[in-house]
């Protein structure tokens, strides 16, 4: 591993101030993937800016509206094991309990997860799923975008070299709606997703109707990808298993994948409209459950 | 290059230590501790030989800075049970012939105390998924998870 210097700003004005001394940065929330990769000389850096002393990265708020809004440097752990939002957004624990094992959620955040820019990164399609936006930040200013937004492709996301991301917003869920995150490992645990898929299914009052879908996946394009065109081949229709085939469908056909060692073009677009269905299939026993 | 200085609490005990940033704690408690009872398996994560409990939680100790030690309390494999005393864990691996190289042991006991700290009396199927992130290449895994269950039958209800 190259050298390099450790910054533990306390406050985001001292890490904004880092940030602009000219030096290549780089940024530090759990360290389960940026100490790796500067071991295997995957990226370099001058200085590493340690973010988990700053009390806006690590704090966690759910408002009095249902809002939860979380630091960008949080560990997973620390946010599965509250079980108020364990309860309001069991989507979200579905993603934070199988980043990694037990070790690796003890440091791992959502921020770090997002910023590493994975297109098998598991928070991802949750958070899309779930209309998460983040809060992203700069000696300039504040700005806000959907989470869909964030990624340009694998390793790439839409921070400026003065920005940090400060934190996942996840809105109240609406009404009479349900989420729902899983993937296809080879194994039970501790893998990278072959493919995986997130969905949040929302019916009208009567329960009979399918208001709206929002079918985010992970690990079959570039970036994590939003299905549209779920939510099109479905809104109106009652939530059965003939309306969640054409959102599987949409899911497929929308999916760009590659063959690695994972898994193959073929195997991951099956993968892709099977996994979309059974998302939507596991949003809606949720909603079923809570009402 | 400038080594920092780094107050911790290792094992109990204050411990200052000098470090680079780039040094992992791994190294730290190995090369500069001479703390050799945490391994080295995978350094990068995957394997759990290194398992420390950092503040009470398990994390591999390849995957956390030294600098990042600073204020921190720390427990190894030195400063669970001693040679007198073994900790439940530790007798049980014994009873149960739960190692047979040896090189994974530490890490799972670190883990598996972490386990049983947090719920001293889970089942099964918790233990496989809470030490899914420990490797062992000999043992094939079901005498490890029945000596943690053995374990956690003689565990009061916090340790
Ligand atoms: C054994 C192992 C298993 C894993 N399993 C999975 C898995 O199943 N699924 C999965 O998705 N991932 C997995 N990962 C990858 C990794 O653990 C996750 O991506 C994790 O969420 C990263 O979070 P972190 O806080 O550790 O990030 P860090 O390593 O600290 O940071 C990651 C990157 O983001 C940047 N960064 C972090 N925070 C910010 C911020 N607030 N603003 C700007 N930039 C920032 C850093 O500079 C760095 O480039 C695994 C890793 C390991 C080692
Ligand atoms: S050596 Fe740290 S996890 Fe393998
Ligand atoms: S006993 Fe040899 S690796 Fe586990």
């Amino acid at each position: 591993m190259e050298a390099f210097d450790y910054l533990a700003p306390h406050s985001l004005l001292e890490a904004y101030a880092a940030l602009g001394n000219g030096r290549r940065s780089l940024m530090l929330a759990g360290g389960t993937d940026v100490i790796v990769q500067l071991r295997e000389d995957r990226r370099h850096c001058d200085q590493l800016i340690d973010l988990k002393h700053i009390p806006e990265m690590m704090s966690m708020k759910l408002t009095p509206e249902g809002r939860l809004e979380i630091g960008a440097a949080k560990p997973l752990a620390e946010i599965y094991e509250d079980g108020e939002i364990a309860r309001r957004f069991p989507a979200l624990i579905d993603s934070a309990t199988i980043i990694g094992g037990t070790a690796i959620q003890s440091r791992a955040s959502f921020g770090g997860n997002l910023c590493n820019a994975s297109p098998a990164a598991d928070s991802a399609p949750a958070l899309m799923a779930l209309a998460a936006r983040l809060v992203i930040g700069s000696s300039r200013g504040t700005r806000e975008m959907p989470v869909e937004e964030f990624f340009l492709g694998p390793g790439r996301n839409a921070l400026q070299p003065d920005e940090l991301l400060l934190q996942v917003i996840v809105p109240a869920q609406p009404a009479h709606s349900g989420a729902f995150y899983h993937r296809f490992i080879p194994r039970n645990e501790m893998d990278i997703a072959v493919a995986s898929a997130g969905a949040r299914i929302t019916l009208d009052a009567a329960g009979e109707r399918i208001e709206s879908v929002r079918v985010a996946l992970g690990a079959v394009a570039a970036t994590p990808l939003m299905v549209a065109g779920a939510n099109t081949a479905v809104v109106g229709k009652p939530p059965t298993a003939e309306t969640f085939a054409l959102a599987g469908q949409a899911a497929a056909e929308l999916a760009t994948p590659i063959t690695d060692m994972r898994g193959s073009i073929a195997q991951r677009k099956h993968l892709a409209s099977v996994l979309t269905v059974r998302a939507l299939e596991g949003a809606l026993l949720r909603l079923r459950e809570n009402h | 290059m400038a080594r920092t200085q780094v107050q911790s609490r290792i094992n109990g005990v204050d411990t200052d230590f000098l470090c680079e940033p780039r040094q992992s704690v791994l190294e730290v408690l190995r090369d500069e501790l001479g703390l050799t009872g945490s391994k080295e398996g995978c350094n990068n994560g995957n394997c759990g030989a290194c398992s420390v409990l950092l503040n009470g939680r398990v994390v591999n100790s390849c995957c956390v800075l030294g600098v990042e030690l600073e204020g921190a309390e720390l427990t190894t494999i030195e400063g669970i049970g001693n040679p007198d005393k073994l900790h439940p864990l530790q007798q049980a691996f014994l009873e149960e012939a739960a190692l047979q190289c040896g090189i994974c042991t530490p890490g799972f006991i670190v883990s598996a105390k972490a386990l049983l700290d947090a719920e001293p009396h889970p089942d099964e199927h918790r233990v496989r998924f809470w030490l899914a992130g420990n490797l062992c290449r000999c043992t094939g895994y079901d005498k490890i998870v029945r000596a943690v269950l053995k374990a956690a039958d003689q565990m009061p209800e916090k340790v």
